[in-house]
C-alpha cells in the first residue's frame, strides 16, 4: 500500500476553488483517488440491478438502458418516501457553513468536496426536472441535465463522503449530506454504479454471515488462534461457545474483530471480559457481521442484512443482544434496527446479569452496547482492574463519526478508560465528540487502491492526534469502531508515526486482573509490558 | 457573473414599476393586483410547500445527536442537544429557530502549511444572520401601522423601541432625526449588504453562489433602500399610502393620487419578494421547522417507531439456508446444527425405524 503522498505534497493543499464553475469541472479519475467498480458477480449474487464489467477510467462506462428514466423514476419515488431528501433538496440556502467542516475538503481542498456542492451535484439535477423554476430558468435556476458526465461525477464524489455527517451538525437547518449520500448511493445502486468494497462485502456479509466471506469452521478457527494467543499471554484457556442454543445473551460484533490486527485484540478483550465475569453468552456464526455493509448500499439491503441478528436471537431463544465495538452497527442499531425489523417481542428488555442493571435506554431494540455494559460493571465495581499496566501507554480516545453524532455515546468510553488507564488526554475540542473528525475511510471506502484520498481525508484527525502525540507524548488512539481500527494504523504510520491503535476493549483486558492468570509480562499483542523498574533502566542505558 | 444578472434583475424590476406607474398610469396593476396576487401567491404557495414536505414520511428517526445520550441514570445526559424526549426537542428547536443553535457553533479552517489544521471561533455568519432575520421581522411587524386603524399599541411601543437611538443628521439632503431613525430598516438593509459582500469575499461561497442566492438579497437591499430613502429623503405622501394601504388590508382598494412612483417601486419589490417565497431556497423559514435531524427525540432504542411503507417482511439469507450451505463443515468443526448430516451409508432407514 505504497503511496507518492508526501506530507509536504498535502502541506501544499490549495483551498480556492478554481476560476472555471463548477458544472465544467469534470472530475479526474487519478489512481489512488477513485474506487474499484463491483465485481459484477457480487452484484448477481444479491439480485441487485446492473451487473455488467466496466470501468471508471474509459469513457463509456456501459451505463444500463434508459439509464436516465431509471434515475429519474429512482428520485421521484425517494422524494415521496424520504422527506429528508426532499427538505434537503429544497431549502439549502448556500450558506456555507458547512463548507470547511469536511474531513475530504481539508485534505483535498477540492470545491466539490463542500457538503453544500456535494448536495449541489444530486440538487442541480433534482432543480431542473423536480422544480417549477428550474423547468423555466434551467441553467440560471441553477438547474442542469442528467448526463452521463453527471453520473460519472456522483460515483466520484458520493464515494467520496463517509456519511459521517459532521457537516449536519453547523448546518443552521441540520441538512445532513450523509442523507444526500445515501440516496444518492442508492440511485447509483439502480444502475450498477457500485464499488467493490461495498458490493462484495454485502454479498460475503449475506451469504456467509460476514464482510470477508469466512466460513463458519474458519471464522471459528479464527477465534481458537486468539484463544491459544490469551493462553500463552495471560495464562488463562477460555472456551467460548458458538452457536448455543439456550445461552443468555448473543455477542454480535463486526467481523473486522475476528481477522486483522489490531481488531483482534479488541476480539480477545470481549472474550476475556466475558470469561472474568462469567456471562452466559454466545457468539453467532451465522449472524457474525455487525458492521452493517447495506447502510452504503440502500436501505432495503441494510435492513435485509440486519435481519440476521434478530433472526439468530430468535433461534438461540437468548434473552437479549449484547453488541461489540462498531460504529455503523451502532449508527444501524440506534437509528433503524428497530424500525426496520422489529419488534423483536421475543427478546427481553436487557438486564445485565452480573450487575442488575436494566437498560432501559434499550428497552426495543433489547440491544446493549459492550462500552455501556463495560462501563455499568466498573460502575458497580464487578471488575478486578490494574490501571497501572495501561502505564506505558498515553491514551487518547476518537469518538468515532456515528457513535458520536449518530448515537450520542460519550461518556460511557470516557468512564471505561479512565478507570483502566491512568495517562488519558483528550484531543482538542474542536475535533472530539460532537464535533469529532471522520476516519476519513468510513462507509465502505476503505480499500487499498483508496489509500491516497484516506490520507487526505484523515488528515484532520491525524492532525489532532498529533497535537496530543506531540503535548503530551501519547502513543495511543483508541476507539470503539472496528473501521477505525482497521484503518487507522495506516493512516497513524504516515502522519503520526508512534502512535498505535486499540479497542477499548483492548485496554479493559489488559488492566483486567482474572482468577488463575499468569503474573502479566506481556500484553494481549505479546509485546512486553514494562514495569516502572524497567523503564528507570531503559532510561539510564 | 451570477451576482450581476441578479442585481440586473433587481433593478429592472424597478424600473418596470417606476415606469408602469410613473409613465403608463399601471396604477391599479401595481397597486392592487399585483400586491394581492403575490400575497396569494406567497400564502397558497407557502401551504403547498408544507403540505409536500409533510406528505413525505420520516420513515427513520435521524436527529443529529450533539450531545451525551440518555442511558444509564448515573450518566449526565444533555437533554436538548440530545433530546431523549419531546420536551427536549422542543427547546432544541426554539434554541434553533430563534437562536441559531448551530450556526452558533461555528468554526473556521486555519490550514498552515506543514500541514497543521487549526479552527477558530467564526461568529461573523451567525451575527448578520441573526441580525438580518430580526430586523427583518421587526420591520415587517413595524409596517403593520400601514394596515391598521388604529394601530395597535404593541406595534406603536415596537416602533418607539426601534426608533431609541435618535441621530440628527441635518443636511440640505439628508435630514435623518425627523422622522426619528428606525434602526430595523438601516440594520435590514446593512446586513443584506454584508451577507452579499461576503458571499463575493470568500472564495468557497463565491464558488457555491448562484443567481438564486443573490436575487432575494438585492430584492431586500432593493426594499430597504427604497423604504429608507421615502423615509428620509423623498417626501411621499405618507396619507395618501396609508390610505392606499388600508385599503388593501379592508379589501376595498382606494389608489389616491399623488403617490410616488418610488412607493409602487418598494410595493413591487416587496410583491416580488412574496411572491417568490414559495418557488426558492427562502422556504427556508417554513422548512426549518420540519427537519428531520433537529426536531426529533433520540429515543429509537428504547422506544419503537414505524416506517409507514416499509411493511412487507424482509427477505434475507435465512439460517436454514446458510446450513444447509456449509453443514458438512460445521459438523465437521464441531458447530451445533440444527440439521444432522445425512448418514453417508444409507442406515438412516434403520435408524429412523427404530425411533
Amino acid at each position: 500500500m505504497a503511496t507518492k503522498l508526501s506530507a509536504d505534497v498535502l502541506g501544499n493543499i490549495d483551498h480556492k476553488p478554481p476560476k472555471q464553475g463548477w458544472m465544467d469541472t469534470k472530475p479526474e479519475f487519478l489512481p489512488g483517488t477513485y474506487l474499484y467498480p463491483v465485481n459484477p458477480e457480487s452484484l448477481k449474487a444479491i439480485g441487485a440491478p446492473g451487473a455488467r464489467e466496466w470501468n471508471p477510467t474509459e469513457s463509456d462506462w456501459k451505463l444500463p438502458a434508459d439509464w436516465q428514466g431509471t434515475i429519474k423514476a429512482g428520485i421521484k419515488d425517494r422524494l415521496n418516501r424520504f422527506r429528508s431528501f426532499k427538505l434537503f433538496m429544497d431549502i439549502c440556502v448556500r450558506c456555507g457553513a458547512c463548507a470547511d467542516k469536511c474531513h475530504f475538503f481539508i485534505g483535498t481542498g477540492d470545491p466539490k468536496n463542500m457538503p453544500v456542492l456535494r448536495a449541489e451535484l444530486l440538487r442541480s439535477v433534482y432543480r431542473q426536472d423536480f422544480t417549477a423554476l428550474g423547468k423555466v430558468f434551467k441553467k440560471m435556476a441553477g438547474g442542469r441535465p442528467l448526463t452521463e458526465e453527471v453520473i460519472k461525477e456522483w460515483f466520484y464524489y458520493f464515494f467520496q463522503c463517509t456519511e459521517c455527517r459532521r457537516c449536519s451538525l453547523f448546518c443552521p437547518y441540520g441538512i445532513d449530506t450523509a442523507e444526500i449520500t445515501i440516496i444518492a448511493r442508492e440511485l447509483l445502486n439502480l444502475i450498477g454504479c457500485q464499488i467493490d468494497w461495498i458490493g462484495t462485502p454485502v454479498a460475503n456479509c449475506n451469504r456467509t454471515g460476514n464482510h470477508l466471506g469466512l466460513q463458519p469452521h474458519t471464522y471459528k478457527e479464527n477465534v481458537e488462534y486468539l484463544l491459544d494467543d490469551i493462553e500463552e499471554y495471560a495464562g488463562v484457556r477460555i472456551e467460548p461457545s458458538f452457536n448455543r442454543k439456550g445461552a443468555e445473551i448473543l455477542f454480535v460484533t463486526p467481523s473486522g474483530d475476528v481477522f486483522a490486527e489490531p481488531g483482534i485484540f479488541t476480539f480477545m478483550g470481549y472474550l476475556m471480559l466475558f470469561e472474568h465475569i462469567g456471562l452466559d453468552y454466545t457468539w453467532s456464526t451465522y449472524a457474525s457481521e455487525g458492521g452493517n455493509f447495506g447502510f452504503f448500499t440502500s436501505h432495503e439491503t441494510m435492513r435485509k442484512l440486519n435481519r440476521k441478528m434478530y433472526a439468530e436471537a430468535e433461534r438461540l431463544g437468548v434473552k437479549w443482544i449484547l453488541g461489540g465495538e462498531c460504529g455503523h452497527m451502532w449508527r444501524v442499531v440506534n437509528q433503524y434496527m428497530d424500525t426496520l425489523n422489529g419488534p423483536a417481542t421475543f427478546l427481553e428488555k436487557p438486564k445485565s446479569p452480573i450487575t442488575g442493571t436494566v437498560f432501559d435506554n434499550a428497552a426495543s431494540t433489547k440491544m446493549v452496547h459492550i462500552t455501556e455494559f463495560t462501563a455499568d460493571l466498573i460502575k458497580n465495581n464487578k471488575l478486578k482492574l490494574d490501571p497501572s499496566r495501561n502505564d506505558h501507554l498515553k491514551v487518547t480516545f476518537h469518538d468515532s463519526c456515528n457513535v458520536a453524532r449518530g448515537m450520542g455515546m460519550f461518556e460511557e468510553p470516557r468512564y471505561v478508560l479512565q478507570n483502566v488507564c491512568n495517562n488519558f488526554y483528550e484531543m482538542p475540542p474542536q475535533t472530539t465528540r460532537e464535533q469529532t473528525f471522520c476516519c476519513g475511510s468510513g462507509s465502505g471506502l476503505n480499500a487499498g487502491e483508496y489509500l491516497e484520498m484516506r490520507l487526505r481525508g484523515g488528515l484532520p484527525r491525524a492532525n489532532a492526534v498529533k497535537a496530543v502525540h506531540e503535548e503530551h507524548g501519547v502513543n495511543m488512539l483508541s476507539c470503539v469502531c472496528a473501521i477505525d481500527r482497521a484503518v487507522f494504523p495506516a493512516l497513524m504510520d504516515f502522519w503520526v508515526p508512534g502512535v498505535a491503535v486499540a479497542g477499548v476493549s483492548e485496554l479493559v483486558a489488559n488492566a483486567l486482573v482474572m482468577d488463575g492468570e499468569n503474573e502479566r509480562e506481556y500484553n494481549l499483542r505479546g509485546e512486553e509490558i514494562p514495569t516502572a523498574g524497567d523503564d528507570d533502566a531503559g532510561e539510564e542505558e | 457573473m451570477n451576482v450581476i444578472i441578479s442585481l440586473l434583475a433587481v433593478i429592472v424590476l424597478g424600473v418596470i414599476a417606476y415606469v408602469g406607474v410613473e409613465g403608463a398610469g399601471l396604477r391599479v396593476l401595481f397597486g392592487v393586483i399585483i400586491p394581492y396576487a403575490a400575497v396569494l401567491t406567497f400564502f397558497v404557495g407557502m401551504v403547498y410547500r408544507v403540505i409536500d414536505w409533510a406528505k413525505s414520511p420520516v420513515p427513520f428517526r435521524i436527529p443529529t445527536t450533539a450531545g451525551q445520550e440518555k442511558s444509564m441514570p448515573w450518566i449526565k445526559p444533555q437533554p436538548i442537544e440530545n433530546p431523549s424526549t419531546r420536551g427536549g426537542a422542543i427547546v432544541r428547536m426554539i434554541l434553533e429557530v430563534a437562536l441559531f443553535r448551530s450556526l452558533f457553533r461555528n468554526m473556521k479552517l486555519d490550514f498552515r502549511q506543514g500541514p497543521k489544521v487549526r479552527y477558530s471561533s467564526e461568529k461573523f455568519l451567525w451575527l448578520f444572520a441573526i441580525l438580518f432575520h430580526y430586523s427583518f421581522l421587526v420591520t415587517l411587524l413595524r409596517h403593520l401601522r400601514f394596515f391598521t386603524d388604529p394601530i395597535p399599541a404593541w406595534v406603536v411601543g415596537l416602533e418607539s423601541i426601534d426608533s431609541m437611538f435618535k441621530v440628527e443628521v441635518m443636511t440640505p439632503v439628508i435630514e435623518i432625526g425627523l422622522p426619528a431613525l428606525l434602526l430595523s430598516g438601516l440594520v435590514l438593509g446593512g446586513m443584506a449588504t454584508l451577507l452579499l459582500v461576503r458571499r463575493l469575499w470568500i472564495p468557497q461561497v463565491r464558488y457555491i453562489s448562484l443567481p438564486a442566492d443573490y436575487f432575494p438579497l438585492w430584492l431586500i437591499i432593493g426594499i430597504a433602500i427604497t423604504g429608507i430613502l421615502m423615509r428620509y429623503v423623498i417626501r411621499v405622501d405618507v396619507v395618501g399610502i396609508k390610505e392606499l394601504t388600508m385599503g388593501l388590508a379592508t379589501l376595498s382598494p382606494a389608489l389616491p393620487d399623488g403617490v410616488s412612483g418610488w412607493f409602487f417601486v418598494h410595493l413591487f419589490l416587496v410583491s416580488v419578494l412574496f411572491a417568490y417565497f414559495p418557488f426558492s431556497k427562502l422556504t427556508h423559514m417554513a422548512g426549518v421547522f420540519l427537519s428531520p435531524t433537529r426536531n426529533l427525540v433520540n429515543n429509537s432504542r428504547a422506544v419503537r417507531h414505524v416506517n409507514p411503507w416499509m411493511t412487507e417482511p424482509v427477505k434475507y439469507h435465512t439460517y436454514a439456508a446458510y446450513e444447509d450451505d456449509f453443514r458438512e463443515l460445521m459438523v465437521e468443526a464441531g458447530l451445533p446444527v440444527d440439521k444432522e448430516l445425512e448418514p453417508e451409508d444409507e442406515s438412516a432407514d434403520d435408524k429412523g425405524e427404530k425411533e
